[in-house]
């Protein structure tokens, strides 16, 4: 589904990604872990081209999203993006933020559009928000109705950038309740993470970055009880 | 020191005219002054060169120049070169202020879009809006309102800049004023009176402003 190969990235002098390849299959759940400066987040935000990439390949079903041929905005409409910091619409109601890109991207009806955001908000637990401002909503409660906005264009893959790394420890279970239940649905996902439960539950494969490099992939059992690179062993042994 | 109220109260007639002039070119001049402000900002933070190049030379020169110089320029210098005789003073004094007032609105607008957090961007990018959708439903709302404080503050600074227009023998508030003057021999009363009226406009217009600011702070940012 996605097949990326080669991918370097520099912002100005500093590297970033220094030659990343790797392939995802449909309905996989992968996450991506590494210590902070890794490229983990480059990674995932050139995979919907909001980092364009230096050089390198990146094919999403088919489609080569670096050529310049290629439409990006109907690429994304297929690619949701969840963010850490929510990234809601303050300007608008809870359910405006989810109907907005459906009406003026794929050109669906206010009522048909509305009827979806009220579908997606009841699957995230938020059904009586709908009419609320975003700033009325915990961090939860934002991750969720953010879940629901990328839903609504019903993408094939949902990308998720450290999702659960602004909450209030109390509201992370929340957030990885939704996520879960995506992941079970058949949702093809990347998600960038700390939490090393999501990772061990519901990950089908682990990809280690470090420096720029995915330098171990593995399913989760095995990366966490037998890492191979000395590198994974010293970042495991740090954080768990 | 004696006050002749019957002196204000005999010219009120003159000064109501001026004033209706004054508000006339001042809501022009705002009205017109935000759609251009709203290009020109758009021009100077665009991706292609020669437009940003175009925005900031405007911006430039209105900034750097003063008003009554553009007011005489255009009043006097733009029709020969068209090949016309004159225009008529109210229509210079309203291209000179929508231009003046455009160039102000354009730095406060772009201020204003340069304020909004990067991320409103990318979640509108990623959700496959383009750049221009995103720009019209998601960064020029939030622009909007944070610019309406001071957008409120250009909005008095151009009622009482209006004044200006007099030298063009305009006749607004200011020209009612002086021909008060003239006429009664009382320039305390007179003056005192008209900037009794320019403070009446202009506290109007900040209670306004504060009005509208209340209101857009409902759905606020998070």
């Amino acid at each position: 589904m996605i097949t990326i190969r080669d991918l370097t990235k520099n912002f100005g002098k500093l590297e970033v990604l220094k030659g990343v390849s790797c392939s995802i299959t449909a309905g996989e759940v992968v996450v991506v872990i590494g210590p902070s400066g890794s490229g983990k987040s480059t990674f995932l935000r050139c995979i919907n081209q909001l980092e364009k990439a230096n050089s390198g390949e990146i094919i999403i079903n088919g489609t080569d999203i670096m050529d310049k041929k290629t439409n990006i905005n109907e690429v994304r409409q297929d690619v949701g993006m969840v963010f850490q910091l929510f990234n809601l619409f303050p300007h608008k109601t809870v359910l405006e933020n989810i109907a907005l890109a459906p009406i003026k991207v794929k050109g669906i009806s206010v009522k048909d559009a509305e009827a979806l955001g009220r579908q997606l908000l009841k699957r995230v637990g938020l059904e009586d928000k709908a009419e609320v401002y975003p700033e009325k909503l915990s961090g939860g409660q934002r991750q969720r109705v953010a879940i629901a906005r990328a839903l609504a264009m019903k993408p094939k893959i949902m990308l998720f950038d450290e999702p659960t790394s602004a909450l209030d420890p109390e509201m992370v279970g929340e957030v990885l309740e939704v996520m879960k239940d995506l992941a079970k649905e058949g949702m093809t996902m990347v998600v960038v993470t700390h939490e090393m439960g999501f990772a061990r539950e519901v990950g089908d494969r682990v990809l280690f970055m470090d420096g720029g490099h995915i330098v171990e992939t593995a399913k989760p059992l095995d990366i966490f009880n037998n890492p191979q690179h000395e590198r994974t062993k010293a970042f495991l042994n740090k954080i768990l | 020191m004696d006050f002749r109220i019957d002196v204000v109260m005999r010219y009120l007639p003159l000064l109501m005219q001026g004033l209706r002039i004054t508000i006339q070119l001042s809501v022009i001049a705002v009205g017109v002054g935000t759609v251009i402000g709203l290009f020109i900002s758009l021009m100077r933070l665009s991706k292609i060169a020669p437009l940003r190049w175009i925005a900031r030379g405007y911006v430039d020169f209105i900034r750097g120049t003063p008003l009554m110089a553009q007011i005489f320029l255009i009043h006097f210098g733009v029709p020969p070169l068209l090949g016309l005789s004159a225009f008529n003073p109210m229509l210079s004094g309203t291209i000179a202020l929508s231009l003046n007032s455009g160039a102000y609105v354009a730095e406060i607008f772009r201020g204003a879009i340069q304020s909004i957090e990067k991320g409103q961007m990318e979640a509108a990018r990623s959700l496959g809006m383009t750049h221009s959708q995103s720009m019209k439903y998601i960064i020029i709302p939030q622009a909007f309102k944070r610019a309406i404080p001071p957008l409120g503050n250009e909005f008095i600074a151009i009622l009482k800049d209006s004044s200006l227009v007099s030298v063009i023998s305009l006749q607004d508030l200011m020209m009612s004023g002086r021909m008060m003057q003239a006429r009664s021999f009382r320039p305390f009363e007179t003056w005192l009176a008209v900037s009794i009226f320019y403070l009446i406009m202009t506290m109007s217009l900040s209670q306004f402003v504060s009005y509208l600011e209340r209101r857009y702070s409902k759905s606020d940012n998070n």
